[in-house]
Parts: C-alpha cells; sequence; structure tokens
C-alpha cells in the first residue's frame, strides 16, 4: 500500500489560535482512516486543509505525491461531505448530484446514466426529480454522498456526516457507509469526535488532542495498547492506578500498584517505559468471579458500591482494599449469572496481560 | 376587561387617523364634481380621462420611472456589496461602517437633501440634473436594500458555496450557480423597496430637480391649481395602487426566498 495523502508538520492559525500544530501523518490508498478528538482539537481544520479550504501556515500536504500549496479545491482530486450536507436547496435531486459533471464533457444521456449509478449505489434509484427540501436527515446524507462519489475522487472528505442523525439511523449509515467504502475503494476520511463510531468503522484512526496528533493506530492497538493517559481516558473507559515501575530482565517490567501487588509485565505494556507512574485495566479485564470459579491468573476481593444497568451489561463500583479509588467493572449479563447487589462482598479476577503502565 | 376594550378602541381610531385619508383619495378620484367637498356628485372616469391628456405630466412620470429603475439597480447592487461583505468578512472597524451605510434610514431627508445640494453646487460645481436626484435616491435606498438582502445572505449556508467549489466550479461560477439564484428573492424584493421609494420620494427630488420634474415634484406644482385638484387625486389613486401592489409582489418574494433556504422568518419591513 502506498500513501495517498502525506502531511508534513502542518500548522494552521487563526490570529493567535494555533489550530494544528506540526501534524505529521501518512494516509493510505484505499483505507478507511477516521480523525477522532473532543471538539475544538483541529480534526476538522485538518480536513479542510487537505480538502483546500484553508491555507496552511507552515508545512506540506501531498496529495498522490504532488504537493497542494496554492491548488485550489476545485483542482484537487478530493470531494468532501460536510457536515449539515449542502445539498443545494435549489435544485432537485438529480441535478444536485450532476452538479459536479458540469464542467466534464458528457452527453446528457451519459451524466443521466451516471447519475442514476451514483443513485443507485446510495440505495435512493428514482429520487431524480424529488425537491431537495422534501428530503428526510438520511436521505440528504446520501445524496451528499452520491455528489461527492460521482466525481470518483481519489479521496472521500466526510465532516463528522453521522452527527445530526438519531442513534438508530446513525448506526444503519455506519455500517453502510462501510460497505460503500469497500465496494468503491476510494479513500475515505472521517471526522468524529464518537469514539465507538471511529472504532467500529476505521482501518487506522489518528487521535488528535490541541492541534496535535496524539495516537495513529489501527483501532484494536488503539483500544488496548493506548500510548497516554488522555487517549486511554478517550477512547473508552479505563481505571488507573498509581503505580512505579523499574527494569525487569529480557524486555519486562516489574510493577508495583498499591492493593494489587507486585506485577510483571512485558514492555509492549509500557509506552512510555519504565517512566511510567500509572497503570490502566479496561472495566471488561476485571471479571466478577462466581462461587467456585477461578480466576485465568490474579484474584482479589472488594465489596460492591453502586450498579449502574443497562441491559446487556451491567456496570460495578466496587471498592478494593488498598486501592484509593473504587474499581469499574463491567459484566454482561449472561444467563445463569447471580445477581449481585449493593454491599455484596465479592472476589475480582484478573490478569496481569490486560495491565497497561501510562505516564 | 375594560382595558382590552379600551386597547381595541385605540387600535380602531388609530387605523382610522392613519387610512381616512388614503381612502378619500380615490374617494374623489372617482366623483365627477369639479371642488373636493362632500357630498359628493356622482361616480365616473373623467379625471383619469383628463390625466391622460396631460403632457407635461407623461414627461414627469417618464423622469420618474428612469430615475427609479436606475435608482433601485445601482442601490441593489450596492447593497450587495455591502450585505456580502457585512455577512461573510470580519474586518476592522466593520460595525462603525455598516452603521453609516445605515445612516440615512433615519436621517431626515431634507438634511440629506439640503446637503447635497450644497455639496453638488457649492462644492463640486455641478449642476441639477436627474442624475443628482438618482444620487441622492441610491443614498435612501442602500440601507433599505442593505436590510432586506443581509437576510438573504445570512441565510444563505456558507457550505453551500463551498460545496460548489470543492465539486469543481471556480468562485465566480458558484457565484451564479448558486449564490446567485439562492439570493434572487432577496435581489428582486430589493429592487422592488426601491423602486417604491424612489418613485414617491418627494423632497430630496424636489430640491436637487433641474428642468426636468419627478412625477412628484409635478404632482406638488398641480397643486396650486384649484381646478386639477380632482386630476391629482386621481394620480395618486394610480400611485397608491401601483405602490402597493409593488410592496406585495417584494413581500412575496421575500418570503419565497426564505422558505427556498429553509430559514425561520424573522422580520421584513412589512
Amino acid at each position: 500500500m502506498k500513501p495517498i495523502i502525506d502531511l508534513i508538520n502542518v500548522d494552521k492559525s487563526f490570529g493567535d489560535v494555533k489550530a494544528l500544530k506540526g501534524v505529521s501523518a501518512q494516509i493510505m490508498e484505499g483505507e478507511f482512516f477516521s480523525l477522532l478528538g473532543p471538539s475544538g482539537c483541529g480534526k476538522t481544520t485538518l480536513l479542510r486543509t487537505i480538502a483546500g479550504f484553508e491555507d496552511l501556515t507552515g508545512g506540506v500536504v501531498l496529495i498522490d505525491g504532488k504537493d497542494m500549496e496554492g491548488v485550489l479545491p476545485n483542482n484537487r482530486p478530493s470531494n468532501m461531505v460536510f457536515q449539515s450536507y449542502a445539498i443545494f436547496p435549489h435544485l432537485n435531486v438529480g441535478e444536485n448530484v450532476a452538479f459536479g459533471l458540469r464542467r466534464k464533457q458528457l452527453s446528457f444521456s451519459e451524466k443521466s446514466e451516471k447519475v442514476k449509478e451514483a443513485l443507485e449505489m446510495v440505495g435512493l434509484e428514482g429520487y431524480e426529480n424529488r425537491a431537495a427540501h422534501t428530503l428526510s436527515g438520511g436521505q440528504r446524507q446520501r445524496v451528499a454522498l452520491a455528489r461527492a462519489l460521482i466525481l470518483r475522487p481519489r479521496v472521500l472528505l466526510l465532516d463528522e456526516p453521522l452527527s445530526a442523525l438519531d442513534k438508530k439511523l446513525r448506526e444503519q449509515m455506519q455500517t453502510e457507509l462501510r460497505r460503500l467504502q469497500r465496494q468503491v475503494g476510494i479513500t475515505f476520511i472521517l471526522v468524529t469526535h464518537d469514539q465507538e463510531e471511529a472504532l467500529i468503522m476505521s482501518d487506522r484512526i489518528a487521535v488528535m488532542f490541541d492541534g496535535q496528533i496524539a495516537q495513529l493506530d489501527s483501532p484494536v492497538d488503539l483500544y488496548t495498547r493506548p500510548k497516554n493517559k488522555d487517549v486511554a481516558n478517550f477512547i473508552g473507559i479505563m481505571n488507573f492506578l498509581p503505580g512505579s515501575a523499574r527494569k525487569s530482565k529480557n524486555g519486562f517490567l516489574d510493577v508495583t500498584v498499591p492493593g494489587l501487588g507486585e506485577i510483571t509485565i512485558s514492555e509492549e505494556q509500557a509506552p512510555a517505559g519504565e517512566n511510567g507512574t500509572q497503570v490502566g485495566i479496561r472495566p471488561e479485564m476485571l471479571t466478577i468471579l462466581s462461587d467456585k470459579e477461578k480466576s485465568i491468573d490474579r484474584e482479589m476481593q472488594g465489596k460492591i458500591l453502586e450498579i449502574d444497568y443497562y441491559g446487556d451489561m451491567s456496570y460495578y463500583s466496587v471498592a478494593v482494599e488498598g486501592v484509593a479509588s473504587p474499581l469499574s467493572i463491567s459484566m454482561r449479563n449472561t444467563a445463569g449469572r447471580k445477581a449481585l447487589s449493593k454491599d455484596d462482598k465479592v472476589r475480582i479476577g484478573w490478569s496481569a496481560e490486560s495491565l497497561i503502565l501510562l505516564d | 376587561m375594560k382595558s382590552g376594550k379600551l386597547l381595541i378602541s385605540f387600535v380602531w381610531l388609530y387605523l382610522i387617523f392613519l387610512y381616512l385619508p388614503v381612502i378619500l383619495l380615490p374617494l374623489f378620484a372617482f366623483n365627477t364634481g369639479k371642488i373636493i367637498a362632500f357630498p359628493l356628485q356622482g361616480f365616473g372616469l373623467q379625471w383619469f380621462y383628463e390625466l391622460a391628456k396631460i403632457e407635461a405630466l407623461h414627461t414627469a412620470v417618464w423622469t420618474s420611472l428612469k430615475i427609479a429603475v436606475i435608482t433601485s439597480v445601482l442601490a441593489t447592487i450596492l447593497g450587495m456589496f455591502a450585505s456580502r461583505a457585512a455577512t461573510r468578512f470580519s474586518f476592522p472597524g466593520k460595525g462603525p461602517i455598516m452603521g453609516l451605510i445605515m445612516v440615512p434610514l433615519v436621517l431626515p431627508e431634507i438634511i440629506v437633501a439640503v446637503s447635497l445640494i450644497v455639496v453638488l453646487i457649492k462644492v463640486m460645481g455641478l449642476g441639477l440634473s436627474i442624475w443628482t436626484i438618482i444620487l441622492g435616491h441610491v443614498l435612501i435606498c442602500v440601507p433599505f436594500s442593505i436590510a432586506i438582502l443581509n437576510g438573504a445572505f445570512r441565510s444563505l449556508d456558507k457550505s453551500l458555496e463551498e460545496a460548489s467549489i470543492d465539486l469543481g466550479e471556480t468562485k465566480w461560477t458558484t457565484f451564479r450557480l448558486v449564490t446567485l439564484p439562492l439570493v434572487m428573492p432577496g435581489i428582486i424584493s430589493s429592487l422592488l423597496i426601491s423602486f417604491v421609494i424612489s418613485l414617491d420620494e418627494f423632497i430630496i427630488a424636489f430640491f436637487l430637480t433641474g428642468s426636468e420634474p419627478t412625477l412628484s415634484v409635478y404632482i406638488w406644482g398641480m397643486l396650486r391649481f384649484p381646478a386639477r385638484i380632482p386630476a391629482v387625486m386621481a394620480l395618486g389613486t394610480i400611485m397608491l395602487v401601483v405602490s402597493l401592489l409593488l410592496l406585495t409582489a417584494s413581500e412575496y418574494f421575500r418570503r419565497r426566498g426564505l422558505k427556498r433556504t429553509g430559514v425561520q422568518d424573522t422580520g421584513g419591513f412589512v
């Protein structure tokens, strides 16, 4: 796989505000790439610099190996799906989708054939003559997609395309966007603040904070091996405990955690090395053991303080002796499990493998 | 309960005082009597026929139409520049500059007229012509044009223009293909309002008229001859109807524009 977009030390300032601070990343041909971060982290600005709507303060953007400096959005091999969808209200669906074809030397029948294809691709066959204002939110989204994809861009840029949809429709569109991306094979770059959405859809995710990429990894690596506390906190839930580490023999670290004791972990579990001062463990990596069940690795005692019921899962807040703050434990509510209640004493099973050392 | 009745009677009194003179206008225009007084004599169109015979009136109408058309086009073009700048860009001194442009809205027309005549004749040494009237009318029409077009431009989603550029169009073709059609109702509305304001305006036209009087100035001149007054009433009636039609059309286009871009109605003049 070769990179389609090369971001080299990209800087962008709006007056005194630095929106992007030396962002470097490579986005590969045909991948589903997400820019994930809280609002104001610069993810939309980065997308707009790729599209050409923002001039760079510093650095280089290469698309397909060509420097994009001074190249206007209309001459870039990228197309964008806007957050508001930007459907032209004075044109009907067919005219909206055909908008980008105006400058292509195509006959009328070629154009209408392409429009038909594009609408079929997004599941809106036969919608050509519908007026823009009669469309629902989900349909507008599909028209925006068809309009951008009809030009067969090298890169499709999506600016929070699902944020305006309700939960059910959003989940449906997530799968559909993924399917569409595989079908057309075009590089998709998605901006989102929804970590779940990014995990479900992406091949790789760049997590951004404060104008910088904090970590760029696959969803699995991002979730299981976050490189710092910000990333760990932003993606999913993580229990943090104070700890100190010391180098052990051949690529292992000895970590001391009050309440958990002495644990040996591999270097892979410590992105910051022995300088890490905190250990993190995900709620689902802790198990409340039933009466005769044995832990796969280690065990500790605790008392349930609080239960949050989510239907398929429950989150337990459990006080463990020697650990300052209560631990969050998630369990699936599977058949045959004994119902637990507040103040129950429980045994908790966990494994040293699921521990991460962070600074 | 009592204050409610009081308010209602106040509203009625207000409306009567406001519109009674306007109702009298067509009443006497269709009256066959030569004197403006009750009782009415009979119904007839003779005063309208008489209008058709006055040569000088036709010249005045023609002058007024020329002025109104040129004024509305110029004021709308200037209004477009200003409201586009005001809604899209931020620049130092934007508030005061926009404030200054809007001042003629509240400035007494006589002040505008007198200062223009001083500047044009004493300072610049120019003669009076229909262009001096146009200048004055553009000055008072631009604020109205901006007020209408501001709404049109503000309700235009910026990403629509970006989408067009993203899809391969240039800035200019984007303006033609996206921006212009979407603000067109506002532009038509601004043209119509400016046209009506210019057509009905008297004070500035009175001060700045050269050898060609406008319709309003001509009517003022006719009022000196009592025999002509019923004809003036007929003329007034025609102007009233034309103004109302144009204002209605203008409001219709403004509302259609809002509906098209799908935004809430937040004001307007009518």
